[in-house]
């Protein structure tokens, strides 16, 4: 049911990773993320320059329904920043891989993105949570 | 294991994202709870209610007792097919459940939440105890909810040998069409009705109400309609600690005639002569954002935190929206802490939106 590009790592806090080949990396959240979230309607992004660890807030989005914070899933310093969300952050929820994206980070330490998940781990972890 | 209402299988055909509410497997939405509520506001939306907890009330002292029970009123019901909103309190004044009452040809029927039924079970049978009144559950009831500026349309389309009826029923009343209970009431600030029929029969009148026009929402589109239109949630804005003048329901409890001993009423007359209680009312915030129940309220010239009982994006007005129990002071302006930041909101009187308009100033 859920869309999860093999070519993405992911964090099982449901936030997908693009490696863009040039030491960045795109960040957003999942599908199996923005449906479970519903009508999104409002995000927080981090700010360009922001140093961010592994694990730290770095935003927030929110639903109709609920608010739901994001996690930085490796460390490095923000880049840029998906800044049309802001006005349409419903576009997470028609394109959460690709016009929903939320920011690009310039990573650290290169080795952490081997700790990501890959499409077969990540669906793993959606599994357990609609057991849960 | 959760109950499942007579249009389970319709939900699950329908794409619905079916959760645990109250006991029961309800659907939350159909796909886009914000559409649903649009549908809702501009032609006429369908929900499954049968989840509510119906209860028929009958014996020679049905209307005693009821007087006795409730906050409001039954004696204001003159003719069947009239009904009354209200508040079931414990001795403390504090609110069990709120509540629709009809009266009936031969009997009452309180149509009551379904997150507090064990609760309303236990207190009446208490307190009917060596009462000549029988109560009897309608578990085989189902309940559909059409809602909307369509709805007249859409159910006469459905009960169309009996569209003049339709047509006259006023607000806040009962008729019966054969074997269905249709009220013109509802939980969203739009013209509706409540329609209350045979568990067997719902399947046939949801499908007939899709064919004619309305469009299924879930308990999510519920919830942001009911908001919008200023209407308590149990559980929310009022519970068993909660009193109905702390509720903004201070006008559903009938004081007379003063020698009706309603449960509650001592603790409720001993506050409301205090003067000394919180209130609820209406928060706007336009900036971006969303309030959320539990973010605490901070008014000019109170040290006492209010609290947001219940918040959302509305999706009529475009921004957030709440309603908040607050300490009773002159103000239009308060600051809410959303996330370790302090957001500015106005405070206003609900509701705000009523017919699908803005109406709060």
């Amino acid at each position: 049911m859920v869309d999860t590009p093999k070519e993405l790592c992911y964090r099982e806090t449901h936030e997908w990773v693009r490696d863009e080949g040039d030491g960045t990396v795109t960040v957003g959240i999942t599908d199996y993320a923005q449906e479970s979230l519903g009508d999104i309607v409002y995000v927080e992004l981090p700010a360009i320059g922001d140093d961010l660890e592994t694990g730290q807030e770095a935003g927030v989005v929110e639903s109709v329904k609920a608010a739901s914070d994001i996690y930085a899933p490796v460390s490095g310093t923000v880049v840029a920043i998906n800044e049309v969300l802001e006005e349409t952050p419903e576009i997470i929820n028609a394109s959460p891989y690709g016009d929903g994206w939320f920011y690009r980070l310039e990573v650290a330490d290169a080795a952490e993105l081997e700790d990501l998940l890959d499409a077969e781990g990540y669906l793993e972890v959606v599994e357990e949570e609609e057991a849960g | 294991m959760s109950r499942r209402t007579p249009l389970h299988e319709i939900h699950v055909a329908a794409g619905a994202r079916m959760v645990a509410f109250a006991g029961w497997e309800m659907p939350l939405h159909y796909g886009s709870q914000l559409q649903e509520h649009h549908r809702a506001r501009s032609h006429a939306g369908l929900f499954d209610v049968s989840h509510m907890t119906i209860l028929d009330i009958a014996g020679t002292h049905a209307e005693q007792w009821l007087r006795e029970l409730l906050a409001n009123d039954v004696a204001r019901l003159q003719t069947a097919g009239t009904a009354l909103y209200g508040a079931m309190l414990n001795e403390r004044g504090g609110v069990i459940d709120d509540l629709i009452t009809y009266r009936l040809e031969d009997r009452y029927r309180l149509v009551c939440n379904a997150a507090t039924r064990s609760r309303v079970l236990e207190w009446i049978e208490r307190q009917s105890r060596n009462r000549a009144v029988t109560i009897a559950e309608r578990t085989c009831t189902a309940m559909i909810a059409v809602q909307g500026p369509r709805a007249a349309a859409t159910l006469g389309g459905v009960l169309r040998q009996y569209a003049s009826r339709l047509d006259a029923l006023e607000p806040f009343c009962a008729t019966w069409f054969g074997d269905w209970l249709v009220a013109r009431t509802g939980y969203t600030g739009e013209d509706g009705f409540e329609i209350m029929l045979p568990g067997d029969a719902a399947p046939a009148c949801w499908q007939a109400l899709v064919a004619t026009g309305a469009r299924p929402a879930g308990l999510g589109a519920r919830d942001t309609l009911r908001l919008e239109a200023g209407l308590n949630l149990h559980g929310h804005e009022m519970d068993e600690d909660v009193s109905p003048l702390e509720a903004n329901m201070g006008w559903t409890v009938a004081w007379e005639p003063n020698d009706r001993n309603f449960q509650g009423r001592v603790a409720l007359e001993a506050l409301r002569d205090s003067d000394d209680y919180q209130v609820l009312t209406g928060l706007v915030m336009t900036q971006p954002g969303v309030l959320r129940a539990g973010q605490l309220v901070h008014l000019p010239g109170s040290d006492e935190p209010g609290v947001i009982t219940s918040g959302t994006y509305s999706p009529t007005l475009g921004h957030a929206i709440a309603l908040a129990r607050v300490p009773r002071v002159e103000a239009r302006q308060a600051l809410v802490d959303i996330r370790g930041r302090r957001a500015p909101v106005r405070i206003v009187r609900p509701p705000f939106v009523r017919r699908g308009k803005k109406v709060y100033n």
